[in-house]
């Protein structure tokens, strides 16, 4: 375990000794930043209607779901570029024997890099979610529905780390699994748009898209069918990874 | 004597290629034992083998008695490990990147940190310690990768080509502490430089095309292949002949009128019957001296007969 704990704080370390981290912490937060305050005026020119209505979208509404998913297709861009050397840039460097030599499982090894970098996204979680909190200066927040869309992003940054991890343990060179990683990725997530255009759903599309089950995520309903999608997504890709790693040691 | 590395019929396939083919051996405490063979020889192979880094096609390890393949934890905790390139995060600070190493052996902080202070200053690095590692220059990279493998004094310390990048002086420490690390720990190293292995190591083992061709203590192999060079001089010329006759003589050199080299079969030592003759002939013998074969010469030997 203090193993575990040591590789993850090496690798959150070492994101944040290279540009890399906080290069992609600035840019999320001023594009973030940006919609944020997009949506915040859309709410100041809409409030006078809003009121009037009926049962209508509070201010939680109108700012924290399009926030958080714009959050999510921004990282999904990012992602893979923060997980692509995780394990390849160690075996490019020959650093790997270090772990494979030390008493220390695999699994081990593997962990301790996927919570290393969800270390990184869980601060870029922490600066997006302070971004919706501070209106409470002048107003008031659903905190249920804000609660949905963080553990919501969570979920989904562990899926994007876990298949930028696996991708990271079979490619070569870290371009390629950050290529690989944002293609499935983007691949998953507009996996049920064609089911939009026909008109007809897939349920096996639907199924598969990242997208649905986010969306369900965000709109407040925390579903154990979703929570499970997400949890078995990151743990199938971890699992694999493991199995990866652990099959280079053997003879081909 | 404690048995610390017992390595039986160890095999490796890399694809249809056999990189290591049936080698079995084993390492006591107090020994250096240093590996030798070409290059491709299967040296690294082996060493990446009971680092755990790579299984074995057929074969098992067992280190200090902890099998490496079921006992995996026990057993990779007995071990230190430099690999041919050392395994260096350049973007940390030597002393970031040994407390690393020393957190991933589970040392605790306080055992941690004098392990860290000793291992520096064993491997000469306390003046950069603080320094980055990118910055440093081989030899001192070189050093940082024997520290991270001595760092949790383990039983076993396992060296691939541990001289490589070094200058002359530092060689000679590295050399000095490698001996000083066999008293009391079984060291492994592997090399391609044959007066490495004369000058550190108190066992020797020469590795070629996967096989294991020789194994022995270096006194054992020095008295094995024995003396089988003999220079003689004399005060006057030789007929060269007449040695010849002598049953065991091979081969006669002549360096110039009164000095010879005479090589001879390894059972049976003729420098009696050379002795007699040469005072018989009145040629008067001056010098008479069996010559020392180098590690050189049974290395030569051993490997030229299996042509690669």
């Amino acid at each position: 375990m203090s193993n575990l704990l040591a590789i993850a704080a090496r690798e959150f370390k070492s994101l944040f000794l290279s540009p890399l981290a906080w290069t992609v912490l600035a840019i999320l937060q001023l594009i973030l930043a940006y919609l944020f305050l997009t949506q915040v005026e859309t709410f100041v020119t809409l409030q006078s209607k809003l009121a009037a209505m009926v049962n209508g979208p509070g201010l939680t509404d109108i700012i924290v779901p399009p926030l958080f998913g714009n959050a999510g297709i921004v990282l999904l861009l990012v992602t893979p570029l923060l997980t692509m050397r995780m394990i390849c840039e160690e075996r490019r460097n020959k650093t790997l024997p270090l772990l494979l030599s030390a008493p220390v499982s695999i699994t081990d090894i593997v962990l301790g890099k996927f919570l290393g970098v969800l270390g990184l996204l869980s601060v870029v979680l922490v600066l997006i979610t302070v971004m919706p909190l501070s209106l409470l200066i002048g107003g008031t927040l659903d905190f249920g529905k804000l609660f949905a869309n963080v553990i919501g992003l969570f979920l989904l940054m562990s899926a994007f780390t876990s298949i930028g991890l696996y991708m990271s343990c079979i490619a070569v060179h870290p371009t390629v699994a950050a290529l690989g990683a944002f293609g499935t990725l983007l691949l998953l997530w507009i996996m049920d748009w064609s089911t939009a255009i026909r008109d007809q759903p897939n349920p096996l599309m639907e199924y598969l898209s990242i997208l649905r089950h986010y969306q369900n995520l965000q709109s407040g309903l925390l579903s154990t069918a979703d929570i499970g999608y997400f949890l078995l997504f990151s743990g199938g890709f971890l699992l694999l990874s493991i199995r990866h790693l652990a099959s280079e040691r053997l003879p081909q | 004597m404690t048995l610390l590395i017992e390595a039986s019929h160890l095999s490796r396939y890399y694809g249809k290629h056999c990189a290591v083919n049936d080698v079995s051996f084993s390492l006591n405490n107090g020994e250096v034992l240093g590996f030798l063979g070409v290059n491709g020889a299967g040296k690294t192979t082996t060493m990446q083998m009971l680092s755990g880094n790579l299984a074995a096609s057929a074969g098992s390890i067992r280190i200090n008695g902890f099998d490496l393949q079921s006992q995996a934890k026990q057993a990779k905790q007995q071990l230190g490990y430099l690999p041919d390139v050392p395994p260096l995060y350049r973007e940390l600070t030597v002393l970031e990147y040994l407390r690393y190493c020393a957190q991933l052996h589970g040392l605790a902080k306080h055992a941690a940190t004098a392990a860290i202070t000793y291992a520096q200053a064993r491997c000469g690095l306390t003046p950069v310690s603080k320094r980055l590692i990118a910055n440093l220059s081989k030899g001192y990279q070189q050093r940082i990768g024997i520290a991270q493998a001595i760092l949790h004094n383990p039983k076993v310390i396992i060296l691939d080509e541990p001289t490589v990048g070094l200058d002359p002086l530092q060689i000679r420490e590295i050399r000095a502490l490698i001996r000083e690390l066999g008293q009391d720990h079984g060291v492994i190293l592997s090399t391609h430089i044959l007066t490495e292995v004369a000058e550190t190591c108190s066992h020797v083992q020469i590795i070629h095309q996967g096989q294991l061709l020789l194994s022995d203590s270096i006194a054992g192999l020095q008295q094995r292949m024995g003396s089988r060079i003999l220079q003689i001089t004399t005060r006057f010329p030789v007929e060269t002949a007449v040695l010849m006759a002598i049953p065991g003589v091979i081969a006669i050199e002549t360096l110039n009128n009164q000095q010879l080299k005479i090589q001879h079969s390894n059972d049976h030592n003729p420098s009696q019957q050379i002795t007699e003759t040469i005072i018989a002939a009145g040629w008067e013998l001056q010098e008479l001296t069996p010559m020392p074969t180098s590690i050189e010469d049974i290395f030569i030997q051993l490997t030229e007969g299996h042509p690669a």
